[in-house]
């Protein structure tokens, strides 16, 4: 088998994996209170990780480049209540827009 | 080539757009009976998004000689959008298959503390937890997640089946529109991903704790990033969520 092939078996298993875990092993009860605390700050921290990631890469050095003026248009109209479609579609035109005229 | 993507994409906005308008009021206004039909309705914006990005995976794969089966399988099979592409990056990066493997595990590694989060909520014995297990997507997760910490099921599950639709559906539309694969940065669709992750950040966030986790959090990533692997910044900056261990309430 070639590398793409064994990567994708493995990761579809480990992935499988991973998702059952938390369910086979804490379900059936209710968690503590200090768990559960926990639990509710995941989403934020989370979210934010995967958005800072995303958008200045993860390839060992931050990269400042048009995406973040992408990014930075969504939070500004996400943050005046637009819908997340039209957000979406602002990140990528401005990202795009911005590398055609300043790339 | 160029023009047929965009007609895509031009296409997929078009026949969404009333729905995602409808879908994201039902989001916020609604609480209460919420069910898989909801859910539906919410993942409908999400989907879309979801759609494009599996384009761009799509194109991505192709460009990168992986012919046309197996990005689509990979799709059907994983439906991990962070994980794809990290091994996407690695393997045409020319790092073997260890390292693609590694980085996907590292970046799906979330789905531990997000599975315990979900386990009281779910139905059934072990295996039938394990399986609806399977249907725990970031978005979904953060969608179903109600006032006081309360889980809806129902709804997240609801809220998966329009994603892996257009996940499986958007990768194959892709890899067989490949040509507009350098296009994909042009359009700017590289900055879709995290657009689309603040989307829901802005949807969760309330409390003067989940917003000092989120300033935490963003500190750490950024500070991580340059001297750590994939999957390694996003992991530890999600042990802000610690913060919880502190007294007192939000």
């Amino acid at each position: 088998m070639s590398a793409l092939w064994v990567s994708i078996v493995a990761v579809t298993l480990a992935s499988a994996a991973i998702k059952a875990a938390g369910p086979i092993l804490a379900g059936g009860r209710e968690l503590p209170p200090k768990a559960s605390a926990v639990l509710a700050l995941l989403t934020p921290a989370l979210l934010t990780a995967l958005v800072v990631t995303g958008t200045f890469g993860e390839g060992g050095h931050l990269e400042l480049d048009e995406k973040a003026l992408g990014v930075g248009a969504a939070a500004v109209a996400l943050a005046l209540r637009a819908p997340v479609l039209l957000a979406v579609v602002l990140a990528a035109l401005v990202t795009a827009l911005a590398r055609l005229f300043l790339g | 080539m160029l023009r047929f993507g965009l007609l895509i994409i031009a296409g997929l906005l078009f026949f969404a757009t009333p729905a995602l308008a409808q879908g994201s009021q039902t989001v916020t206004v609604e609480r209460g009976g919420r069910d898989y039909l909801a859910g539906v309705r919410a993942g409908l914006p999400f989907a879309l998004v979801v759609g494009v990005v599996a384009f761009s995976f799509g194109t991505l794969a192709r460009s990168l000689g992986w012919g046309v089966l197996a990005p689509i399988v990979f799709s059907v099979a994983t439906f991990s959008v962070t994980a794809q592409f990290a091994v996407a990056a690695v393997l045409g990066a020319g790092s073997g298959a260890f390292t693609a493997i590694a980085a996907a595990v590292l970046l799906n590694a979330r789905f531990l503390p997000i599975g315990v989060s979900v386990a009281p909520f779910l139905k059934g014995g072990p295996l039938r937890r394990a399986l609806e297990g399977q249907t725990v997507l970031t978005t979904s997760w953060a969608l179903a997640i109600g006032a006081e910490g309360r889980f809806d099921r129902a709804f997240m599950i609801g809220a998966t089946v329009p994603q892996y639709v257009a996940w499986t559906v958007g990768t194959a539309i892709g890899v067989l529109a490949h040509d507009v694969g350098g296009s994909v940065e042009m359009l700017g669709l590289d900055a879709i991903f995290p657009a689309f992750f603040m989307a829901l950040l802005f949807r969760g966030i309330g409390g003067r704790r989940a917003i000092a986790a989120t300033a935490i959090a963003a500190v750490l990533a950024v500070a991580l990033v340059p001297i750590a692997p994939p999957g390694v910044p996003v992991l530890a900056a999600s042990g802000a969520a610690l913060l919880g261990l502190k007294g007192g309430s939000s």
